[in-house]
C-alpha cells in the first residue's frame, strides 16, 4: 500500500522529442487511476517512468514519500503487467511467478505457498506446470498479472493489459481486474486508450493529450463536467455532438441556425457548442431540426445520425450530429426529426484553446 | 499425365546423380579401404568391398605403429574430438557474451565495435597466422590443447548470428526480468540461454564440423606425433608410408580418411531436427 506522487514530471528523449511535458499528480494510497488519451499522447512513458524502465529527465516521482528517480525498477516494489504479457516462454507458469521471488532471495516453501494462493486467487492453479505456449490468451493474462500479484508490490502498473484479448473476454478481464484490485486494496496504475475501460475501472482518470494531464477526476465528473474540449470528445460513447458556432450578444449562430439561451459569451471568436447525443430529446419547439441520415440500431438504444437543418454548408463532419434514443424511435431515412436540449447541459468551449467557457 | 510423369523422371534424375556424385567418392573409399594393399596396388579404386574390414581398421586404430610411427588412431580420433568440441563451446561462449554486450548494453562505440568484429570475417585465420603463432608460441604453448583452440574461437559469425537472433527477443521480456529484480547476469542465464537453446544447438554443430576440418593451425601448431589430428594424419600418412621400401598401405589412408569423415557426418545426422530448428525458426 502506498501514495505516488508525480512532481513537474518531464520526459525528453534524446533526438530531442517531448514525451512528457510536466505532470503533477497525487495517487493515494489504494487509488486505482487510469491513464487514458490517444496513442502517442505521453501515456505509456509516463507508466514507464513511474516503472523505471524510462529515465526520468526533470522533475521527481515518489512512492511513500521516497524518491525513486535514480533506484533501479527492481527496488522500487512495483508490478508491471505488459501489453503483450512478457511471460518467459521457457517457464512454466509456476516458474513464471516464483521467478522474481527466487531473484529476492524468498526460501522455497515460502514462495510455493505464495504462488499457489496467487494462483487460486486468479483460478489458474490447474495450469501451474504449464508453460505459456500451451495457454489461451486470457489465461496468460492471468499469469501475467499473478507474476505481479505474488510479489506483494507496494503499486501496480498495467500497460494495456487487455488489448490483446478478444472483445468478449476483454469485458470479463476487466470486471476481474476491478474485483481484483478492490480485494487486494494496492495502488495501481493503469494506461489505456479505451474509454470504456478507462470509464469503468478507475475511481479517478487522467486524460492525457500530448504530453500533458487535461483534466483529473473521477470518471462521472470527467463526463459530466469536462474542462476542456478534448475530454469532452474523448469521454463518453457515443462521441459528444460538436457544432462550430459564433456568438452574436443573444444567440449562438452557425449559417442560418440560431440558437438562443446563451449569455455571457465572448463575440468574434470561434467557439463550439457541444451536445452529448443523450442530452438531446425529442420535442415539438426544440431548437434544431434534423434530417436523418443512418439509424444505428444497437437493441436497447438507437443512434440516429443526420445533418442539422441550417449547417448545410459546414464540412460534412462538422454537420453531423447524434442522437441517442430509444429502441421505440425509428424514423425513416430523409425523413426529419425536431430535437430540443436544456441549455443547462449544453456545453461552450473557445475553440482555438480548447478551454470551456460555459 | 505423360508430362508430369516426364517432370517426375527428370526430376528424380537429377536428385539420384546428386546424391551418387556427393556419395560416391565416400563409398570408393571406404570400398577401397576393405582390401589388401596388392589388390588396391594391381587393381586401383575398389568399387566392392574387400575381406580386411577389420584387420585394417584395427591396425589403424588400435595397433602400435599400425598407421604412424607412434601415435594410435584412437589418439588422432581424441584429439580431432577435443578440438573440434572445444571450438565449438569456446566459439558459442565468446560470441554469445560478445553478442550480450553489443545487444543489451549501451555504451559508447558498441555500433562501431560491432562492425569492427563484424569486419573481421575478412582476415580469417589464415591471414593472421605468422602473428598468432608467434603470440602462442611466446606464451609457449605450442603443441597443447589450450594453444590449439583459442586462438580459433573469437568468431564474427557467431556474434552475428547471436546479435540477430536477441535483437528479435522482446524488450517486455527484459524489462519484465529487470521488474523481477534479475541481475545483468540472471537475464543472461536465466531467460536468454534457455531461449537461445535451439540457436546454441545449432551453432555448436556448424563450429563442431568447422573445428574438426581445421587444417592449417593444427599443421602449424603440432609438432609431435601424439597431438596430431585425424586431418593432420591423413596428410602425414602418404609420408610415412611411401617411406621404406615396402607396399604402401593405401587401404590404411583411406581408412582413415573414413573415419575423419565419420564422426562429422554422426553429429549432423543425429542432431539434424535442432539444427534446422535453431536456423528455421525461434521460439519467443
Amino acid at each position: 500500500m502506498a501514495n505516488v506522487q508525480l512532481n513537474g514530471v518531464r520526459k525528453t528523449y534524446p533526438n530531442g522529442a517531448i514525451a512528457v511535458r510536466g505532470v503533477d499528480m497525487t495517487i493515494d494510497d489504494g487509488e486505482f487511476i487510469v491513464f487514458v488519451g490517444p496513442s502517442g499522447c505521453g501515456k505509456s512513458t509516463l507508466l514507464r517512468m513511474i516503472a523505471g524502465l524510462e529515465k526520468i529527465t526533470e522533475g521527481d516521482i515518489k512512492i511513500d514519500d521516497r524518491q525513486i528517480n535514480d533506484v533501479s525498477p527492481a527496488d522500487r516494489d512495483v508490478a508491471m503487467v505488459f501489453q503483450n504479457y512478457a511471460l518467459y516462454p521457457h517457464m512454466t507458469v509456476r516458474g513464471n511467478m516464483s521467478y522474481g521471488l527466487k531473484n529476492r532471495g524468498m526460501p522455497k516453501a515460502e514462495i510455493t505457498k505464495k504462488v499457489e494462493e496467487a494462483a487460486s486467487l486468479l483460478r489458474i492453479g490447474d495450469f501451474l506446470d504449464r508453460q505459456p505456449n500451451q495457454l489461451s490468451g486470457g489465461q496468460r493474462q492471468r499469469v501475467a498479472m499473478g507474476r505481479a500479484i505474488v510479489r506483494e508490490p507496494k503499486v501496480f502498473l498495467f500497460d494495456e493489459p487487455l488489448s490483446n484479448l478478444d472483445a468478449k473476454l476483454r469485458v470479463q478481464m476487466r470486471i476481474e481486474i476491478k474485483r481484483l484490485q478492490r480485494r487486494l486494496n494496492v495502488t495501481s496504475i493503469y494506461v489505456t486508450h479505451d474509454q470504456t475501460e478507462a470509464m469503468t475501472l478507475a475511481d479517478r482518470l487522467a486524460v492525457i493529450n500530448d504530453g500533458k494531464i487535461e483534466q483529473m477526476g473521477s470518471p462521472i465528473e470527467l463526463y459530466k463536467n469536462p474542462a476542456t474540449l478534448f475530454v469532452a470528445s474523448f469521454i463518453g460513447s457515443p462521441q459528444v455532438n460538436r457544432l462550430p458556432v459564433t456568438f452574436d450578444g443573444q444567440n449562438l449562430v452557425n449559417g442560418d441556425l440560431v440558437i438562443p439561451g446563451f449569455t455571457g459569451l465572448p463575440q468574434k471568436t470561434r467557439l463550439v457548442l457541444g451536445i452529448r447525443p443523450d442530452d438531446l430529446h425529442q420535442s415539438g419547439d426544440g431548437q434544431f431540426t434534423l434530417r436523418v441520415d443512418i439509424v444505428e440500431q444497437h437493441g436497447a438504444d438507437n443512434l440516429i445520425y443526420g445533418a442539422l437543418r441550417g449547417t448545410e454548408e459546414n464540412d460534412a463532419d462538422d454537420a453531423e450530429f447524434c442522437f441517442k434514443t430509444d429502441h421505440s424511435l425509428l424514423p425513416a431515412l430523409e425523413t426529419t426529426l425536431q430535437l430540443g436540449f436544456d441549455t443547462e447541459r449544453a456545453m461552450v468551449f473557445e475553440q482555438e484553446s480548447g478551454q470551456r467557457l460555459l | 499425365m505423360s508430362n508430369w510423369n516426364w517432370r517426375l523422371i527428370t526430376t528424380h534424375a537429377i536428385l539420384i546423380i546428386g546424391v551418387l556424385f556427393m556419395s560416391l567418392p565416400v563409398w570408393v573409399a571406404f570400398a577401397t579401404s576393405t582390401h589388401a594393399p596388392e589388390t588396391i596396388l594391381r587393381d586401383g579404386l575398389q568399387i566392392w568391398p574387400g575381406g580386411h574390414f577389420f584387420e585394417t581398421y584395427r591396425e589403424v586404430l588400435i595397433v602400435d605403429g599400425g598407421v604412424m610411427k607412434s601415435v594410435l588412431g584412437t589418439t588422432m580420433l581424441k584429439n580431432s574430438m577435443i578440438l573440434g568440441i572445444g571450438f565449438a563451446i569456446g566459439k558459442v561462449i565468446v560470441s554469445m557474451l560478445a553478442a550480450y554486450a553489443i545487444v543489451y548494453f549501451r555504451f559508447r562505440l558498441a555500433v562501431p565495435l560491432f562492425w569492427i568484429i563484424f569486419m573481421t570475417l575478412l582476415l580469417p585465420l589464415e591471414v593472421r597466422i605468422i602473428p598468432s603463432y608467434e603470440v602462442v608460441a611466446g606464451l609457449g604453448l605450442l603443441d597443447t590443447h589450450f594453444g590449439l583452440i583459442v586462438p580459433l574461437i573469437a568468431s564474427a559469425t557467431g556474434t552475428f548470428f547471436f546479435r540477430q537472433f536477441f535483437r528479435s527477443v522482446p524488450d517486455e521480456l527484459l524489462e519484465a526480468a529487470r521488474l523481477d529484480g534479475a541481475t545483468a547476469w540472471g537475464f543472461f542465464v536465466d531467460i536468454l540461454i534457455p531461449l537461445s537453446k535451439t540457436m546454441i544447438a545449432a551453432i555448436l554443430i556448424i563450429m563442431f564440423v568447422v573445428g574438426w576440418n581445421q587444417y592449417l593451425w593444427p599443421l602449424i601448431m603440432t609438432t609431435k606425433e601424439e597431438n596430431y589430428t585425424l586431418v593432420i594424419g591423413i596428410k602425414q600418412i602418404y609420408q610415412i608410408l611411401a617411406e621404406g621400401g615396402e607396399l604402401p598401405q593405401y587401404q590404411k589412408a583411406f581408412a582413415l580418411t573414413i573415419l575423419a569423415t565419420f564422426p562429422p557426418v554422426l553429429v549432423v545426422l543425429v542432431f539434424q531436427n535442432w539444427f534446422v530448428k535453431g536456423l528455421v525458426e525461434s521460439e519467443k
